[in-house]
């Protein structure tokens, strides 16, 4: 299924919150995934992923480290779960100044989840390969890459529709005549 | 750089307020690894026998295991040694959750707490900064609810918590140590309250460095699918909503009466239907795929963690049923009761209003519902009020200070801790061994490896063994031998008590959880840890070198220097017995020669002291000149002594 279409590979981990039993394994295996020498040391507090847990009010909330963002965001919520609320940053992936979550402990230096990547590239990151109750699970999907693109398949798709309905000359000389009178 | 551990421990004196940080000998941990065993050292050293449990110079050490905060899943059990006011023996228990792994990444192994503080505090632990808190506005709070609070004024939602509730404020006996979804019982809470220190909050976001990184992990990785996958490790009981089991070998009400045919398929469906209406989530304990505890919502009560076997203990000690018993943990599980022996003490004063013991004077407005009664009972004992106050002393103290024959209601009690409510008919050779000799204090942390009973099918006994790489040679063939309803051969039984216990001593002092190791070879026969791989992810992690020889002369060496302890406090031969009515048939002149095997394998005395030629063998000549000091050794007894211990016995 090609059409002439350009598809990328979109990485990402599907976090199930009813699964998850509050291990935090997903946190040793980053911070060991990621220190170098690689596995030389463990420490979650350097994790890209953590588990938000509340556990008398059954919040167990696994969240990636995203971008880096210089400034606090405005854009906030706050959570209410089984009738209790959560601070408006509780629940966010975000490092940014406002907080010391997804930053190394000694340095303060941003961390971001990279998915792992490595060279040669595993299987599967490493918070996903360490968790059996599937409360992360990793997929890769197929996406359309870029809009560009898809607007140039767009036009294309209705000229096409046209040229079958019309017959490819009707269209072509519509498309003369336009083109003329512009000018004129 | 040290491996796998910080090298340094936190030494808090309450009575003077100081707060230490000091390195620790890298020998030591080679001698006995960590958690309880290194633990143990530093009491020899500090607490000698005249110490008093209830003297501000005994200790209180929260020991992390070996292997905490490395990627080794599973290694997540905090030791808690200190010495008993119910016992005046050595006392020790451990608690799952996240404690340990956290300290260590806070940067320390252990935590030593001496003297007592002049009002109730709390500890918080962050990295480099240590203080002593006020806790006076926590006073009389539930043990999480204490967690919650204190995470909540610290704005520190990532710190672990380990409390105690009014219980050990309190100073009952039965008292535990809370921590997320664990709790230490037998006797550790009682200390931590007579020290007035009504918790420890701890955050720690430093690395832990191990020798052979990459050698680790290949290990490690596929451990998190193998535990998962393995259907005999973690607790399998827990999981199951079929309680035929429970219910009809262990016993009711004061640990009295097995109730046969209780158990039925209407049951099972009505059991099944409370716990799934109260069950908020399975979770686990650090870096562990087991989700052993369940996260319990029962209308009008805080949420708890409910684990184990004390979904059942209350129930049926109270003669009710599963609702009572979600019922009652809300209450007890905030106060910081063990679940194990409150049950039996709650059961234990019944009988004695039944018997006309205690009277309506001693109890008054006494419910006639034995549920309410319950209740009833725990807030006189958790308040020490009343008849309360005898009864916080568990059942062997009270039936002694309550008298007028309340001694005899006192039957299922080991050196003075209540024991799990089993009564069987014959002596079983093994488990007398255990429940006589064990310094752990109950059964459940001294069997485990050897499983509990034969195989009656020779194919499928030989296939067990074929697939037993947990157990050495020796095991393999006694297991071959061994038909129903016969006994295991008095060497047999030594060494099955034997390995059983070494596994737990290992275990404890590493810190990986017995529901992955020394607990679960019993059933099924494939722990996920077990003698022949333990000494790889010890030497990956420490870079010490050590192979299963190695690892078990350190459990050894464990249990002899706690076993000195013990004898050092006045233990001796006559003190080692199984709770008197736990089997029905005995056999007196068996069990003399049993203990006298075992004492003779262990290399101990016949009154159960460790000679002097056994203490140096092991590296503890200093034990061994302690005894000499004081008497306890004379120079003649490097040999085991001639007289015979059925004359001994006699005395």
């Amino acid at each position: 299924m090609t059409d002439g279409l350009k598809k990328k590979i979109v990485k990402e981990i599907k976090v199930d919150l009813d699964k998850c039993i509050g291990c935090r394994a997903c946190e040793v295996a980053c911070s060991a995934f990621h220190a170098r020498p690689k596995y030389s040391s463990t420490n979650p507090a350097r994790s890209r992923i953590r588990v938000v847990i509340d556990d008398l009010n059954d919040v167990y909330v696994p969240i990636r480290a995203g971008d880096y963002t210089p400034a606090e965001c405005t854009g906030r919520h706050t959570y209410a779960i089984n009738g209790k609320e959560y601070r408006e940053c509780s629940f966010c992936g975000v490092s940014c100044p406002a907080r010391d979550l997804f930053k190394e402990p000694d340095s303060g230096l941003p961390l971001k989840c990279d998915m792992c990547e490595d060279d040669p590239p595993i299987p599967e990151p490493m918070c996903v390969q360490v968790c059996p109750h599937d409360a992360l699970v990793y997929i890769e999907r197929e996406e359309d890459d870029g809009e560009e693109e898809v607007h140039r398949e767009e036009m294309e798709i209705g000229l096409e529709a046209l040229a079958k309905k019309h017959g490819l000359q009707k269209v072509m000389d519509a498309v003369a005549r336009m083109s003329v009178s512009k000018k004129g | 750089m040290r491996y796998a551990e910080t090298g340094f421990n936190l030494e808090i004196d309450l009575s003077r307020g100081s707060i230490e940080r000091v390195a620790t000998d890298p020998r030591l941990t080679e001698l006995h690894l960590g958690g309880q065993g290194t633990a143990a050292k530093i009491q020899w050293d500090r607490v000698p026998p005249e110490v008093e449990p209830f003297s501000p110079d005994n200790l209180l050490i929260f020991s992390t295991g070996l292997l905490h905060g490395t990627p080794v899943p599973g290694a997540n059990r905090t030791a808690v040694d200190t010495f008993s006011p119910q016992t005046n023996l050595y006392s020790h228990s451990l608690f799952g959750g996240f404690f340990g792994p956290e300290l260590k990444h806070a940067g320390y192994d252990k935590i030593v707490i001496r003297g007592k503080a002049s009002d109730l505090v709390y500890l918080w632990i962050n990295n480099d900064k240590v203080e002593i808190r006020d806790a006076r506005h926590l006073q009389g709070k539930g043990a999480l609810e204490t967690g919650a609070c204190i995470k909540e004024e610290l704005k520190e939602s990532d710190a672990q918590v380990a409390a105690i509730g009014l219980a050990g404020e309190n100073r009952v006996y039965m008292a535990t140590i809370e921590h997320a979804n664990s709790s230490a019982s037998r006797g550790v809470g009682v200390i931590m309250g007579d020290k007035r220190l009504k918790a420890i909050a701890v955050r720690g976001t430093k690395d832990i460095n191990v020798a052979r990184p990459a050698e680790l992990f290949e290990i490690c990785n596929p451990m998190y699918q193998a535990i998962y996958d393995n259907p005999y490790c973690g607790d399998v009981f827990l999981h199951e909503d079929d309680e035929e089991w429970h219910v009809n070998n262990f016993a009711w009400g004061n640990a009295r009466e097995r109730q046969k045919g209780f158990w039925n398929k209407e049951k099972e469906k009505e059991w099944t239907d409370i716990t799934e209406s109260v069950r908020l989530r399975w979770t686990a304990c650090y870096n562990c795929p087991k989700d052993c505890h369940q996260a319990i919502s029962y209308p009008g009560r805080p949420t708890y963690f409910q684990k184990c076997y004390s979904k059942l203990t209350y129930a049926m000690a109270a003669y009710k049923e599963l609702d009572f018993n979600y019922n009652i943990l809300g209450v007890t599980q905030e106060h910081g009761l063990d679940g194990y022996s409150t049950p039996q003490v709650l059961a234990f004063a019944i009988e004695l209003y039944n018997a006309g013991i205690l009277t309506d004077k001693d109890l008054p407005g006494f419910p006639s519902d034995s549920g309410e009664r319950f209740f009833y009972l725990v807030e006189k004992i958790v308040r020490r009020e009343g008849i309360g106050d005898a009864l916080a002393n568990g059942v062997y103290w009270a039936a002694r200070q309550i008298g007028k024959g309340a001694e005899e209601f006192d039957h299922n009690s080991t050196k003075k801790i209540e024991q799990l409510p089993l009564k069987l008919k014959m002596i079983n050779y093994p488990y007398f061994l255990m429940y006589a000799t064990s310094a752990k204090m109950t059964i459940t942390q001294t069997e485990g490896s050897y499983p509990q009973s034969p195989i009656a099918d020779k194919k499928e006994r030989e296939a067990f063994v074929k697939n037993w790489d947990a157990a050495p040679e020796r095991f393999k063939k006694w297991f071959l031998e061994w038909e129903p309803r016969t006994h295991p051969s008095i060497e047999a039984s030594v060494h099955i008590c034997d390995w059983n216990e070494t596994m737990h001593y290992i275990d404890d002092a590493i810190g990986t959880c017995a529901f992955l190791s020394s607990f679960r070879g019993q059933f099924g026969g494939r722990p996920p840890y077990h003698l022949y791989n333990l000494p790889n992810f010890i030497s990956h992690a420490t870079g010490m070198d050590l192979d299963s020889d190695a690892l078990w002369e350190i459990g050894r060496r464990n249990r002899n220097l706690i076993r000195a302890h013990n004898v050092r406090r006045g233990l001796r031969r006559s003190d080692e017995k199984p709770p008197e009515d736990h089997w029905k048939i005995r056999d007196t002149e068996m069990e003399t020669k049993l203990l006298d095997a075992y004492y003779e394998f262990k290399g101990w005395n016949n009154d159960g002291i460790p000679t002097k030629e056994t203490l140096e063998k092991l590296g503890l000549d200093y034990v061994s000149e302690d005894f000499l000091a004081r008497g306890i050794l004379t120079d003649s007894e490097a040999t085991p002594s001639k007289e015979t211990s059925v004359e001994k016995e006699t005395k």
